[in-house]
């Protein structure tokens, strides 16, 4: 009964949020634009409206959340009651304003991870399927070499070597990463680059670079964006994964995926409350891919 | 994923943890426990699921250090001597021991005990046995317990010990853990033996995994061993080992989340053993380091952070406060009368001042290798501290490796404590000038004359009023934080039956469990 | 047909070579962590003589590009030799658990792979349908939760109502059928957390060619959406589909150690994690090795039949 009521709140929700964002949107777009707003689907409005949401919570975190990130507000596990909307964690810190805090800086690593290995690994892989011979195998076998190690071991003896300030888990996962991007860059380029157009753009005399990013990388944007769709939340998952090692985010920085981990057990008993940090980064993570989705479909150039 | 990298929890520190417990601590058992049950009955398979456990595990006795070996050992193997429950030193593969001098100490070797290969134990078994422990080869953990041993050698139905100073203790030594007694060939033993003693015989051991064991038909204890069969599992996840226990695939498990025991009690389908004994949680101070040099900076910080805080959430209420003092209320000569330190951040100010500082920013190294939940309590002690104007920075580092590069190398971090049952023993391994775990690198003089002076006293009260001269000394000129007593905390199914005295001397029943409990 | 056997060669011995690249980086970086085996095996009662004394038995005193070149010319005769700790030959530790692990993917695959080729055709033909945005949604919630957590939630809906174990303990009597019942939390757990990935990239690499001239063509023909989607777009569609099944086939069988130590289950990860803590290196080696090649195998199996679908791949100057 309470399952079938959530869901209708959570659909009408859905609904609200996406209905709304995508009048607004169109409202203040500019005149050119408004077009592809009006006929955005819901899902994509409530993504772009969720998004937006997040960011803001992130940028404002000092002035929204009710305590400061680390500060202990009072006894371990109070129930849901204000001035604790949602409680207190395990060290009686206060359970809203850790996920307020750890918006802004799981989002800030995911994104600056993601980015990063995009970057470096789709511009390695199309270099390496356009130039072929010796440089694809080169990059290729190192690269299957990286990947043959299981991520996981490989992130450890990585961060057990270098220390686990944020800049080296921004590395350390972005390397990981790149390595699965490169991969997929590669093999979608090199359906790409045995077509006519590069051929006659090479014939052409365009160079390496401008083959890249004016002929290729336009042409391999869609699997890649939809890559990046779930990259973006395997960083989250790979945070929580190494605070199950002792070698996440350091305390008491806020992050949801060692929030993740720091309440797991309790789901064992049905409390829910590990449940709110795993549902913040599931609900982004759709968001996000929402808004991929509707991109993919816009770049397909598929007007049903 | 892994603690690989898992958490094991707390398991490294065997040598360090004591070797008796002379005086035990009390048990803590929820009302209505059914724990005095009139008689044991024999039968059933008892499945143990512990957080411990490598598939690197071997059964070279020299190198155990973790709860699961040592229990699968206390199935499988006997020792010279015994701790009972109560923390009395008996007998087990000696009947008996004597020394007149303190030096030359005889162990009268039980008659008629066979191994589980049916040959004959003998007292050159025993010889061979400790004998695997000395040496230059030797890698065993022990080595250094038989340092002072000179020579050991068989006479008729005993093994005569010769040391080269008197130690009334020694005794106590030969319950370790470490020194079972194994079936030797031309003087040495093959340490890689799954042969013993003990009450249950292995059936199939893969390290890391599962151990299954049999009941011994011959065992010589008449009391002892009630199961047919002993499973033991390892389950390092801790969720995975309370759904185990939960669904009734196992029996007992150990190391329970602090905060799901009270939801695990609300299901009713186990009950909670908490055993409150000596050991505690430390965040040594190296001593020699600035700012840690200047007492009155180590005072600031015994005064910035809120220990009855760190009970009750790091432990759930499954421990006690201590004050900074590594002698638990289960000890002789513990010293209750000191002052308390409270949390009391005016006080640390002042003791800044003293120092002459006005703010002081340092950074605690913690792991939860160290023990469960190091690094929660050091943020705790971090948020309460800001109050003080005391900045301390929590580095949260690897599990992997923490003992070789953090433990005696960073000067602030976090480590843990089996009780030692003797008061000496305690301050002579972790506080003596220049001990090899003197972990504060603490040098003070007039504790270091009281040591040795305490040890050949033999007025019982002058003795007691050195080792609280002693206990005041290191709780207030100490450079080693001790803010908790911890218990040892397991969980069983409803129809396991437990002795009304549960042994504080290790975990697990002083890892006796095994031929000591039975099913209801 | 010949172009592709000899790719084949060429790639197994560059595989080959990948493999030997492996085995020195694993070596390295087990070298570059703090500690060795004497002192993991002693933990905290360690003295400078009990380590010396292990790592003399222990053979762990030699420079280290000699035991490497020990451990190296050991392999190319066949032997990988002992673990270390236990004394143990390699393969008799490693055997049971590499059938283990290889049951747990398999069983994995067999419920995903047609699960989310299935998921992601229907999605792209029936795109920004109602089934479409809903098994979309539900993929990526699935996926967004830690692998742990998934478990821990399948275990407190299916095991602790008693229907399936929460533990899987399987020895070497355990038979086929009592494998698949035990081996069901673990192998659900796995479907939900790989099946996202690959649904979603069938669905993106389907429609990224629907908008295509010959696509368009097929379409204007009157051909059904099914037809055009399954003649059409799902032949083009192979290459980017099966480099994701394959990426995902070898993360079944390198990264599911997580999975292993919720449900207990005695896998290849478990033990390399205890090798790697107890720098137990010529197990760590071995396992990376098997690893290694599982990869580069599914990685040639997946150039190959992307090759196969897209001949023009072969004949690149």
């Amino acid at each position: 009964m309470t399952m079938l009521l959530s869901l209708i709140i959570g659909l009408g929700l859905f609904f609200a949020i996406g209905w709304s964002s995508r009048l607004a949107m169109h409202a203040v777009a500019p005149a050119q634009h408004k077009p592809i707003y009006r006929d955005m689907p819901l899902t994509a409005a409530f993504g772009i409206a969720v998004i937006l949401i997040y960011v803001l919570v992130a940028t404002l975190a000092p002035l929204i959340a009710p305590f400061g990130e680390g500060e202990v507000v009072g006894d371990q596990y109070l129930p849901w009651a204000a001035p604790y909307h949602l409680g207190t964690d395990k060290l009686g810190r206060d359970m809203l304003t850790r996920l307020i805090y750890g918006a802004r800086n799981t989002v800030g690593i995911a994104f600056a991870t993601t980015a990063l290995a995009f970057v470096v690994g789709s511009i390695l892989g199309i270099w390496a399927a356009l130039q072929g011979g010796w440089v694809d195998q080169v990059l290729s076998r190192f690269v299957d070499a990286l990947m043959a190690i299981p991520a996981l071991i490989f992130s450890l003896l990585l961060l057990t070597i270098f220390g686990t300030s944020v800049l080296t888990l921004i590395l350390v996962i972005a390397a990981v990463d790149a390595t699965r991007v490169y991969r997929l860059a590669r093999s979608v380029s090199q359906g790409i680059v045995v077509m006519d157009y590069i051929e006659a753009a090479r014939l052409r005399g365009e160079g390496t670079w401008r083959l890249i990013r004016r002929e290729i990388l336009p042409n391999a944007m869609a699997p890649l964006v939809a890559e990046f769709g779930l990259r973006f939340c395997f960083v989250f998952l790979a945070i929580s994964a190494l605070s199950f090692l002792g070698l996440g985010i350091k305390p008491p920085t806020a992050d949801w995926g060692s929030m993740v981990r720091e309440n797991a057990t309790l789901i064992t008993f049905g409390d829910i409350t590990p449940l709110l940090p795993a549902g913040a980064i599931a609900l982004l993570t759709v968001a996000v891919n929402f808004v991929v989705d509707w991109q993919l479909h816009r770049a397909s150039g598929l007007k049903e | 994923m892994t603690n690989l990298i898992l958490p094991r929890g707390i398991s490294r520190r065997g040598l360090l943890q004591g070797a008796a417990a002379i005086g035990a601590a009390g048990l803590i058992l929820p009302a209505g426990a059914r724990s005095a049950m009139a008689q044991a009955k024999k039968g059933g398979v008892f499945r143990i699921g512990l957080g411990h456990g490598s598939s690197t595990d071997s059964y070279d006795p020299g190198l155990w250090e973790q709860l699961y070996v040592q229990t699968f050992a206390a199935a499988r193997v006997n020792y010279l001597v015994e701790i009972a429950a109560d923390g009395t030193l008996v007998p087990e593969l000696a009947e008996s021991w004597s020394s007149a001098d303190g030096i030359t100490w005889a162990f009268a070797i039980r008659q008629g005990v066979t191994f589980h290969s049916g040959k004959t134990m003998t007292p050159d078994d025993v010889v061979a046995s400790l004998n695997h422990h000395r040496g230059d080869a030797s890698t065993s953990a022990v080595k250094p317990f038989f340092d002072p041993v000179t020579d050991i050698k068989v006479d008729g139905q005993n093994v005569i010990v010769t040391l080269n100073a008197p130690n009334a203790d020694f005794p106590y030594l030969m319950s370790d853990y470490h020194i079972p007694v194994l079936p030797s060939a031309d003087g040495k033993i093959d340490p890689n033996t799954s042969d013993g003693t003990g009450g249950y015989i292995v059936e199939s051991y893969e390290p890391g995994v599962q151990a299954t064991m049999n009941r011994n038909p011959n065992y010589w204890k008449a009391d002892r061993a009630h199961f047919d069969q002993i499973i033991m599992l390892t389950i390092l996840d801790p969720a995975a080992r309370l759904n185990a226990l939960m669904t009734g695939e196992v029996d007992l498990i150990d190391q329970v989340d602090p905060a799901s025991i009270s939801l695990l009690e609300s299901r009713g389908v186990s009950r909670i053993i908490s055993v409150s004994g000596n050991a505690h949680y430390v965040f040594p101070m190296d001593a020699r380091a600035a700012p840690f040099n200047d007492n009155n900076v180590r005072l600031a910080l015994k005064y910035a952070f809120d220990r009855q805080e760190l009970v009750d959430k790091i432990l759930a209420g499954h421990g006690s406060v201590s004050n900074d003092n590594p002698i638990g209320p289960a000890n002789r000569y513990f010293h209750a009368e000191m002052e308390a330190k409270t949390y009391d951040p005016d006080k640390a100010k002042f003791h800044l001042k003293e120092a002459g500082l006005d703010t002081l920013e340092v950074t605690l190294s913690a792991a939860n290798a160290a023990f469960s939940g190091a690094v929660d309590a050091a943020v705790l002690m971090s948020e309460k501290a800001a109050a003080a104007g005391i900045t301390i920075t929590v580095d949260r580092v690897p599990d992997d490796g923490y003992w070789d590069n953090v433990w005696m190398k960073k000067p602030f971090c976090a480590s843990y404590w089996g009780g030692r049952p003797v008061e000496d023993q305690m301050f002579t391994t972790a506080y003596a000038a220049g001990a090899a775990w003197n972990e504060s690198f603490w040098d003070n003089a007039r504790f270091n004359e009281l040591l040795v002076a305490a040890r050949s006293e033999l007025d019982d009260t002058k003795r007691r009023e050195m080792y609280h001269e002693m206990q005041q000394l290191v709780s207030f000129e100490g450079s080693t934080i001790i803010p908790m007593y911890n218990n040892y905390v397991m969980a069983v199914a409803n129809n396991v039956g437990t002795p009304e005295k549960i042994s504080a001397n290790w975990n697990l029943d002083g890892f006796r469990c095994v031929e000591r409990w039975w099913f209801a | 047909m010949t172009d592709i056997w000899r790719m084949i060669a060429r790639r197994l011995l560059l595989g080959l070579l990948t493999l030997f690249v492996i085995s020195l980086v694993i070596f390295g970086a087990t070298e570059l962590l703090p500690g060795d085996l004497a002192r993991e095996l002693l933990g905290q009662s360690a003295t400078e003589e009990t380590l010396a004394a292990l790592r003399e038995q222990l053979g762990l005193n030699d420079p280290a590009p000699v035991r490497y070149w020990n451990w190296l010319t050991g392999v190319l005769q066949g032997d990988f030799g002992v673990s270390m700790a236990t004394q143990k030959p390699i393969s008799e530790l490693v055997g049971a658990r590499l059938g283990n692990t290889l049951f747990l993917a398999l069983y994995a695959a067999a419920l995903s792979v047609p699960l989310s080729l299935l998921l992601g055709v229907l999605a792209a033909l029936w795109r920004n349908s109602i089934f479409d945005r809903a098994s979309n949604a539900m993929a990526l919630t699935s996926i967004s939760f830690p692998e742990f957590f998934v478990a821990y939630i399948l275990v407190l809906f299916l095991a602790q109502t008693g229907i399936f174990p929460s533990m899987v303990r399987i020895t070497a009597a355990t038979t086929f059928g009592d494998r698949i019942y035990m081996a069901f939390l673990p192998a659900l757990t796995l479907t939900l957390v790989v099946t996202a990935h690959m649904m979603r990239m069938t669905r993106a690499a389907i429609i990224n060619l629907l908008a295509s001239p010959y696509i368009e063509m097929a379409r204007l023909k009157g051909m059904s959406p099914l037809r055009v989607v399954l003649r059409h777009a799902v032949p083009n569609a192979l290459a980017p589909i099966i480099n994701v099944v394959a990426l995902n086939l070898a993360y079944l069988i390198t990264g599911v150690v997580v999975v292993e130590v919720v449900f207990v289950y005695p896998g290849l990860g478990q033990l390399m994690v205890d090798a790697v803590t107890n720098r137990d290196i010529a197990v760590v080696q071995a396992i990376a090795l098997i690893f290694a090649a599982a990869y580069v195998l599914l990685n040639l199996i997946a150039d190959v039949l992307s090759t196969i679908t897209n001949p023009r791949l072969m004949h690149r100057r």
